[in-house]
């Protein structure tokens, strides 16, 4: 019968529609504005509506989520902060648009470069967000950041970002990457204590 | 590389022409330099006796030093196999190549693109006018000596970034604070804006027009650029008698991002992330078509669990691809959103799988020469299975029951758009496109790449070439995907994922190589040139949706207006592709 | 933002009433009714039309902030999302429907191409920034900025709305707003308020050549 096929479709509309209010039901209180809630919306199994509601509550992103890069910096138990960073100049190299740009210091006496860059900037307007600083760069230096509520009135004015906006402590990095940075402070105990071993020898 | 083995055929052929037609000795080259003048007689015995009828990719090469140009021909049999690769060279001063739009279709877009970017003439083109820039554009961009105006180096990375790195923003630098620049001498004041006469000219130009009988009036219609039934910024003019298009023409270039020249620029590793970008929807196919083709110049495989990750991405990709694009086309019929936010849920929940593994949603930058850029995580492998085994073919089921037997979807698609196998062989059309038409041409089957053979799935093809039937292709193509993906997922080996360690330089021996992969839209392909440097000479992308626009003219003559709207939709374009 | 966000503060409301019941000034009342009810204009550039349309879909869903309703018409569009790469054959018609667009008009730039050039800036047919053209309102980073990101963008954008006052705000004042030229495509882009600029650039460039010219011609004497 014509007709028949398009009820049909409407038919499974309205399905959809009636399986949120039995998934909120069973959901309860739990549904909505809990981290569980969220999960269980995004979970392969749900059936009705998968709204997040943006921003009394946000959707988690994974760890591996890349936004603008940042640098890392640890923190010396006597409060100094010191950058990772030793302007080796890899990040600005593979860069792809080629939005990062460094100032390399050099030692007023011997005319060396020093570890620490002098000036570090990044042109979010050019940033692609490929992660690609952050995969190649040889001291977990830079990485990339979560934060993307980063919306502006003035570009000019903010979207160039220097040493001071972009570093961001060691503990920031371990909380927003645990997994990565549980493995890398593997990597570098182990390196450390094979040095120690070298030089005991 | 080793010249393929030919059919007796084709060598019968070639003794023909013996002088005319000569193997290109260059190291790392491949197939024949065929002299100008018997190019025309050359294609068509190609074409004719040989059986290689489908020319899928026309590319130009500026060989600056040795002072020449040249025009790169890919033919295909349909029957499947490799490529027979053909060249035409010509001088820098005066290019002019003869034109093989009219043996095979396929080549008028992209030699139009040819001349728009390098400047090449083509003899006995229809028409040919610039395609991705507008007229009056000065000079051909991709000439190796055409510099843009934020020009600073040739190849990246840029000494001024590091190690003094003083920031500055492009325009700033630029006497004119932008992105522009002009000839010398030139006055604006005296500039006359051609706009499109050139167009209209192209599009009421009509053979058999002056023909006896009635005369109606004719008028013209533009479509967009900003029209919410143009898939982005795609223009279309349209010459009407009464709702009847009698002609169409389509205007491209509103996203043309300069892909090609930056690439050429760009280190190889440097243009992963800008592959994501071309058509954004399927970012893990560009990513999987330009490895094939930097590894084919490499010569290096990458290591088992990488190919079965790239597999499983490549036919997420798809499933995305092709539930868009069936939402997309409801929406072109009118129906206002509701597939569209079907098709968009299940997106989501593979876009989740997408951001766990590579970071990103859209554009997931996750290949590397030799492997994948990063293993899945445990948690997400198990959301993994619960998509492909249990939510994505009840969900592919429901949007079956949903659809399919829908009368009106079936009152506007059957018998609307048709394209005859002929016409979509020789227009150079491929994917679903090309499916939809009882071609079963499938790079997966026809020249298998990555571990495609191993896998157990049908070739999609209906016999009736009408948009409906392309619905009907995409829709088995996601089973299909499903099906691999299942297979996947279950003989998923365990192993390294990357050849060696990844590394940013990467070393590429001179030559030249084709890569392509069959993307949701259809062949994707990468003609890159390698001249040893750390960035390739010619980085050239064929994308589907480029080519498959040709077929949307043929298609759509001699139908209503509305109907041209949904052959669009069909079509199945991503601007971000078309124009590059 | 409820009856209650709206009340001002200092005026106690019996709390029979509450809920019922605001004080408040005009320029608050009437911005909290623009600010829930701005329509974008349907019109994507490039990927991150994607993510804007994923704003709209299922899961991030902008019409709980009363922007469901996506205009394909300029005239009855309040938001102009410039969503990705504005290149230089689609600026002329980007200022023409900013300028058809009736106002109070916003613009909010998304993604790292339509703020500043992006990724593709260093191409020859990128304009560097929307803003070169067209005034913009809010900047949203990113490339792709997520839908989260975008909707970040839209609360940043209502946050400006909310603060404006009719008193101020341009499209009150008796002097009407021009219109912003239409860019015109030459033999490269050409803004008609630069045209003296762009011909001093050139002839500057002609004269240059000319001194090369001679100066080699000259070297080539020497030699």
């Amino acid at each position: 019968m014509t007709g028949l096929a398009i009820l049909r479709g409407l038919w499974i509309t309205l399905k959809r529609l009636i399986m949120t209010y039995v998934e909120d039901f069973k959901g309860g209180k739990n549904r909505y504005y809990t981290s569980e809630g969220i999960e269980a919306r995004r979970d392969y199994r749900v059936r009705g509506a998968i709204t997040i509601q943006y921003p009394e509550e946000k959707l988690p992103v994974p760890e591996r989520f890349r936004y603008v890069p940042f640098l890392v910096y640890d923190e010396t138990p006597d409060g100094e902060r010191k950058l990772r960073c030793t302007s080796c100049g890899i990040c600005a190299r593979v860069c792809p648009p080629q939005c990062i740009w460094i100032v390399r210091g050099t030692d007023a006496n011997t005319g060396k470069p020093i570890p620490t860059p002098l000036a570090f900037y990044i042109d979010v307007d050019v940033c692609m967000n490929c992660g690609m600083c952050a995969e190649f760069c040889p001291f977990d230096s830079i990485k990339m950041d979560h934060d993307y509520e980063i919306a502006t009135y003035d570009r000019f004015a903010h979207h160039i970002f220097d040493l001071e906006k972009l570093a961001k402590s060691a503990a920031y990095y371990a909380k927003i990457r645990p997994t990565d940075y549980a493995a890398e402070e593997a990597v570098r105990r182990e390196k450390a204590a094979k040095a120690a071993q070298k030089t005991e020898a | 590389m080793t010249q393929q083995v030919l059919a007796k055929q084709v060598q019968e052929v070639f003794a023909r022409f013996s002088d005319g037609v000569v193997e290109d000795q260059r190291v790392g080259y491949q197939g024949y330099i065929v002299a100008p003048e018997h190019l025309l007689d050359f294609a068509r015995a190609l074409r004719d006796e040989c059986g290689y009828d489908y020319l899928t990719t026309v590319t130009g090469v500026d060989y600056l030093a040795d002072g020449k140009m040249e025009v790169v021909y890919h033919a295909f049999k349909t029957l499947g196999g490799p490529a027979l690769e053909f060249k035409v060279q010509t001088n820098r001063q005066n290019p002019i190549v003869p034109s093989l739009a009219l043996i095979y279709p396929s080549a008028e877009l992209q030699e139009r693109e040819i001349w728009d970017l390098f400047g090449i003439r083509f003899e006995g083109h229809p028409d040919l006018r610039r395609i991705l820039l507008w007229e009056g554009f000065y000079g051909h961009p991709l000439r190796k000596d055409w510099k843009e105006p934020y020009f600073e180096e040739v190849a990246k990375p840029f000494k001024s970034r590091f190690p003094d790195g003083k920031v500055y923003r492009a325009e700033d630098k630029h006497p004119l604070k932008d992105n522009i620049d002009f000839p010398e001498g030139f006055d604006p004041a005296k500039w006359e804006a051609e706009g499109d006469a050139a167009l209209y000219k192209a599009l009421t130009n009509i053979p058999g027009a002056d023909e006896p009988g009635i005369k109606t009036e004719q008028i013209i219609l533009n479509f967009g650029p900003q029209h919410p039934s143009t898939h982005g910024v795609f223009r279309m003019a349209v010459l009407l008698d009464g709702e009847t298009i009698v002609n169409l023409k389509h205007v491209l270039g509103y996203l043309h991002r300069n892909h090609e020249k930056i690439g050429e620029r760009n280190t190889y590793i440097q243009n992963m992330p800008f592959t994501d970008r071309l058509d954004y929807i399927t970012s893990m196919s560009n990513n999987f078509g330009y490895a094939v083709a930097v590894e084919k110049l490499m010569g290096i495989q990458p290591p088992e669990r990488a190919e079965y990750l790239r597999v499983m991405m490549a036919e997420f990709t798809r499933v995305i691809s092709h539930l868009m694009s069936i939402g997309f086309l409801l929406n072109d019929l009118g129906a206002f959103f509701t597939p569209m936010m079907y098709a968009l849920e299940e997106r989501e929940m593979i876009l989740d799988v997408f951001e766990a593994v590579s970071g990103s949603r859209m554009m997931c930058n996750y290949f590397r020469f030799g492997g994948v850029a990063h293993d899945v995580p445990d948690y997400i492998f198990d959301k993994i299975k619960g998509l492909v085994f249990e939510r994505l073919p009840r969900r592919v089921d429901e949007i079956d029951a949903y659809l399919t037997k829908n009368e009106i979807i079936r009152a506007r698609c059957e018998g609307v758009g048709v394209l005859t196998p002929e016409q979509a062989i020789a227009l150079g059309v491929s994917g679903p496109l090309l499916r939809g038409s009882g071609v079963p041409y499938d790079i997966r089957r026809a020249e298998p790449y990555s571990i495609y053979d191993r896998l157990d799935f049908d070739v999609v093809f209906t016999e009736h070439g009408d948009v409906y039937d392309r619905y009907l292709v995409r829709l088995e193509e996601i089973r299909q995907s499903i099906r691999i993906l299942q297979q996947v997922v279950k003989q998923m080996p365990e192993g390294p994922i990357q050849i060696g360690k990844s590394t940013y330089q990467v070393k590429v021996p001179p030559g030249e190589a084709y890569g392509r992969v069959e993307a949701p839209k259809g062949e994707l392909g990468f003609y890159l040139v390698s001249d040893g440097k750390p960035n390739p000479y010619r980085y050239h992308v064929r994308s589907p949706s480029f080519v498959n626009l040709g077929a949307l003219a043929p298609m759509s003559i001699g139908s209503k207006v509305a109907d041209a709207v949904v052959n669009l939709g069909s079509i199945d374009i991503v601007l971000g592709e078309v124009d590059r | 933002m409820g009856v209650e966000d709206l009340n001002l503060p200092g005026y106690e409301i019996p709390s029979a009433m509450k809920g019922n019941i605001a004080i408040t000034t005009l320029d608050r009342i009437y911005n909290w009714c623009r600010q829930n009810s701005v329509w974008p204009m349907m019109f994507g550039l490039a990927c991150c039309a994607f993510e804007m349309i994923c704003s709209a879909a299922s899961r991030f869903d902008f019409s709980r902030f009363g922007m469901e309703v996506m205009r394909p018409s300029p005239r009855q569009a309040d938001l102009m999302l410039v969503s990705g790469t504005v290149t230089k054959k689609m600026i002329p018609q980007i200022v023409r429907l900013y300028n058809q667009m009736s106002e109070p008009k916003y613009v909010l730039a998304m993604g790292s191409c339509a703020c500043g050039g992006g990724p593709f800036k260093e191409g020859y047919s990128v304009v560097s920034g929307v803003d070169k053209f067209i005034p913009v309102d809010v900047y949203v980073p990113g490339c792709p900025p997520t839908p989260q990101a975008l909707l970040h963008g839209f609360a940043v954008l209502r946050k400006k709305i909310e603060n404006e006052s009719i008193r101020t705000v341009r499209w009150y004042r008796k002097e009407a707003v021009p219109e912003i030229p239409i860019p015109v495509l030459g033999p490269d882009l050409m803004d008609p308020r630069r045209y003296a600029e762009i011909k001093a650039y050139a002839a500057e460039k002609a004269q240059q050549r000319e001194q090369e010219a001679a100066g080699s011609l000259n070297e080539g004497g020497q030699a």
